[in-house]
């Protein structure tokens, strides 16, 4: 090798292998894009892409497939939990994860999601949560915080109307049938490193078949929030992850069906 | 000596790679467009400055940022 070669930079950081050459259709400096690159990430190391399927929910996630380079099934409105359970039960050596919103998971597919994670079953769900339902135009979610103002609480939320904002980590590190709960965000590179970690152990879990995984994520949705991306990770950092801790919240090290 | 290499027709231009680089290496270009209309970051490093961080790549929602060292 000629030392003109050897010194030649080279690319330490790029799009993953799994994440198509495409642009994203979200809007500037949402943070979809990403959790779309740390699932592709994940899924490069563990070197799974043919052997992984996502279910995407309803919302704006719902262009995974044509984002990430495996096959991707559509849920109908909150039923990705469930139709993943079906998906895992059929190809049981798969990777099966669900990428799913906090209007879609956290509203009408709370059922579906809280009885998957009871049953324990093999699938990583991926909860991205932005406070409002994105795609339909910014109207309030369960996860909507207090306080709030969206297009269907203009005084804000409050307690005594629309009760409390839900914590589903919390939630679903009360059941059995979890292995893995994590809550992350990635408004700054340390929180994103973190995330990426996060989900690449929920993988992990899910390829040992420890149980089910789950990781919410908190992101900015700058659009809904009426605010650009920066103000909105501020909002992230100030706002949401005083409410909605970050951290690990259950970890399994033993299957419990052993 | 590290430097980045933007895809400008990636770039919507949300600013958070200039929040992030604590360099101060990237710029919104004012004077250019790019096909989706946006004004797309620059990168300027005349004393070769970038450590290759890869700050602002991570935190890039559009991976329109590569990082070379």
């Amino acid at each position: 090798m000629t030392t003109e070669a050897k010194d030649k930079p080279k690319k330490v950081y790029g799009r993953p292998e799994s994440l198509k050459d495409v642009g994203f259709h979200f809007c500037p400096g949402c943070n979809h894009g990403n959790v779309h690159k740390m699932v592709a990430e994940a899924i490069d190391e563990f070197g799974v892409r043919e052997k992984t399927i996502g279910v995407a929910g309803v919302g704006c996630g719902v262009f995974l497939y044509n984002y990430i380079d495996i096959d991707v099934l559509e849920a109908p409105h909150g039923r990705a939990c469930a139709e993943a359970t079906g998906v895992s039960r059929v190809h049981p050596d798969h990777v099966v994860f669900t990428y799913q919103g906090d209007g879609d998971l956290a509203a009408i597919g709370i059922a579906e999601t809280i009885h998957a994670a009871n049953r324990g079953e093999h699938i990583t769900v991926l909860f991205v949560n932005n406070t409002v339902y994105g795609m339909t135009g910014g109207q309030m979610a369960p996860t909507t915080l207090l306080g709030q103002k969206t297009t269907t609480s203009p005084y804000g939320r409050e307690f005594m109307g629309e009760g409390y904002p839900i914590k589903m980590a919390e939630m679903l590190a009360t059941l059995e049938g979890t292995a893995f709960v994590a809550r992350v965000a990635c408004n700054t590179p340390k929180n994103i490193m973190a995330a990426k970690r996060a989900i690449k152990k929920a993988f992990k879990m899910q390829i040992d078949k420890m149980g089910f995984t789950f990781v919410e994520i908190l992101s900015a949705c700058p659009t809904n929030w009426g605010m650009d991306a920066v103000t909105a990770n501020k909002r992230v950092e100030e706002e949401m992850i005083p409410y909605f801790p970050l951290g690990i919240l259950k970890e399994r090290t033993t299957a419990d069906y052993l | 000596m590290a430097y980045v290499k933007i895809n400008k027709d990636r770039c919507k231009g949300c600013g958070l790679c200039i929040q992030n680089c604590k360099l101060a290496l990237l710029v919104i270009v004012e004077d250019e467009l790019n096909v989706l209309g946006y004004h797309p970051v620059g990168f300027v490093d005349g004393e070769g400055e970038c450590k290759g961080c890869k700050f602002c790549a991570e935190t890039c929602p559009d991976c329109a940022i590569e990082v070379y060292k």
